[in-house]
């Protein structure tokens, strides 16, 4: 396996004192996809944010590139390359596409990362849409506006939550298809999905959740063909 | 391999900001129009338009200052979502250090800008970095209680140092001048082109400038400000500055006509209260309206109502806007 970027290690945590998470194991290592299916209110997103300190830990520990994440420093880590794009996008909705990615940007600091024009050319519905606020853009833009906003920040690990959520199939093909040369770039991807054939099938990695823990993990190829999978996530 | 999205969107591209424009043209038509009525419905009761000039010119001039003071309530509420009841004190403060820079350094009033902006900036910023900031996620009328208790504590402090007497800045070469032929001191006059200048200079800052982009994006989405690397308690921080600089800013310019008292704060935190909801909680450009209204309805009400508080006409007003637009003149709907 290769050498571990994000390493969370027996994390415990959750919501107002409510344990979610009851010690979750999982590692995303360089350039390498990760998927984490399950059903809903398995912990997936929660995992998600475990791992960019938006939630405090109650046990266990959570390392991105060999330094222990915080609680609530979400935004040094979004500098250091670690970047979660959360289901409910988190965009900006009075500020305008191009000042969305603008702000993307901003956790680049000097850092190499993607040229703008091929993160356009990637989505070139933001090109078209440049001046239009986020708000009042489709459920697809403005996926595709918070994927592109967070490539701007020149990540070295994405976080994806749901990102085909609420999406037509058409437009779910469109993102996964731009996941796909985000990863031909060398970035490495750690992605939710309910939707697991999908991510299965390109995943090096897959992680699967049952009520806060991780119940099976193996390639991509091993999970698709296991049959507690296929039972539970992939229609039998 | 790149791999290319193709348009899917089906609508049309025509149909961008276009409707909100229009809505709030259409707002500040109706506005407008309600206020050209009532100027006329003054007019004829006073019956001469000498005294109705004198009442729109000094009602545009008040409503400037207005505006100013309550900028800097707008916009900590538009970023932070605190309701800054310190605001009003803030200014009372920036009236004293005023009287200290013209009574007891000799500087003239205006020049007293450039030592209470800044230092009101420091203040600001540093009450959010000391008090607030480690308070954000409280409930939020923890919040609240600490901005009251500050506006308690500037208030009584004041009275300590300063007494309970009523003192006053004098304008050199403040005169009353003619302007569209009503009579009008100088010093309200620069007051009101010093406030228009510093809520440009805001609104430029917040539209057209690196860190003000960065504040407004945390003023829409504070997570998403996180994710993409932004410190927010340093925009925080930076918010809470800027907005008592304004109310420096407008305590220095109402100096030379305003009383200075450690209360005077009160008055001016209640106009502002009104201007800020009148405007649109929140919105930067609603406050310059807001500020213009309240500012006419004092003075036209006085006219139509002569026997009558110009604040009841104020607090009409308020009530009608609440009732009929109750996110205010240029606010978002929730």
């Amino acid at each position: 396996m290769p050498e571990p970027m994000l390493e969370l290690t027996g994390v415990r945590s959750g919501y107002h004192g409510l344990e979610i998470l009851h010690g979750v194991d999982l590692t995303v290592g360089v350039a390498e996809v990760v998927a984490l299916v399950g059903a809903n209110g398995a912990g997936k997103s929660t995992t998600l944010k475990s791992a960019v300190g938006e939630i405090k830990l109650q046990g266990g520990s959570v390392t991105y590139r060999g330094e222990r994440v915080g609680h609530g420093r979400s935004h040094e880590l979004a500098r250091r390359g670690l970047m979660l794009v959360p289901e409910h996008r988190a965009l900006f909705g009075s500020l305008t596409v191009e000042e969305n990615l603008a702000m993307g940007s901003r956790a680049r600091l000097g850092r190499p990362g993607f040229d703008k024009e091929w993160v356009l050319d990637l989505f070139p519905i933001l090109r078209e849409r440049r001046t239009q606020l986020a708000e009042t853009m489709s459920g697809g833009q403005q996926q595709m506006l918070a994927i592109a906003r967070a490539l701007m920040g020149a990540p070295e690990l994405l976080l994806l939550d749901e990102p085909s959520t609420g999406l037509s199939p058409k437009l779910t093909a469109d993102v996964f298809g731009a996941v796909e040369a985000i990863r031909e770039r060398g970035v490495s991807i750690l992605i939710v999905e309910q939707n697991a054939s999908h991510v299965l099938e390109f995943a090096d990695r897959a992680y699967v959740m049952e009520s806060g823990s991780v119940v099976l993990d193996g390639t991509g190829a091993e999970l698709v063909a296991d049959a507690r999978v296929k039972a539970a996530y992939l229609g039998g | 391999m790149t791999t290319t999205l193709p348009a899917t969107d089906t609508s049309p591209p025509g149909a961008r900001t276009a409707p909100r424009l229009s809505e709030k043209s259409r707002v500040l038509l109706v506005t407008g129009a309600v206020l050209l009525v009532v100027a006329v419905v003054a007019g004829l009761r006073a019956g001469s338009g000498a005294v109705l000039t004198q009442a729109l010119v000094t009602g545009v001039l008040t409503g400037g200052i207005y505006s100013l003071v309550a900028m800097g309530l707008t916009l900590i509420y538009g970023v932070l979502h605190i309701i800054n009841f310190a605001n009003g004190s803030l200014v009372a403060l920036a009236l004293y250090l005023t009287l200290i820079c013209v009574q007891d350094l000799g500087m003239h009033p205006y020049v007293a800008l450039v030592v209470v902006m800044p230092a009101m900036f420091a203040l600001g910023a540093l009450l959010q970095a000391t008090l607030l900031n480690p308070v954000m996620k409280a409930p939020i009328q923890i919040q609240l209680l600490i901005t009251i208790g500050l506006a308690l504590a500037i208030e009584n402090g004041l009275l300590l140092a300063f007494g309970p007497n009523p003192r006053s800045v004098a304008l050199p070469g403040n005169t009353g001048v003619q302007v569209l032929g009503a009579t009008v001191e100088l010093s309200r006059i620069w007051a009101f082109a010093g406030a228009l200048v510093i809520v440009a200079l805001l609104a430029l800052l917040l539209q057209r400038t690196r860190v003000g982009t960065e504040i407004r994006a945390v003023a829409a989405n504070p997570e998403g400000a996180r994710l993409v690397g932004i410190d927010i308690r340093w925009i925080y921080v930076l918010t809470f500055g800027l907005g008592a600089m304004a109310a420096g800013a407008a305590g220095v310019l109402v100096s030379p006509f305003t009383t200075i008292e450690p209360t005077t704060g009160a008055v001016f935190n209640l106009t502002a209260f009104v201007v800020v909801v009148l405007g649109g909680m929140g919105n930067v450009p609603g406050a310059l309206v807001g500020g213009l209204v309240v500012g006419l309805t004092e003075q036209l009400a006085g006219l139509i109502l002569p026997t009558q508080s110009p604040l009841l006409a104020v607090f009409v007003v308020f009530l009608v806007v609440l009732f009929v637009r109750p996110r205010g003149v240029f606010g978002r709907s929730a």
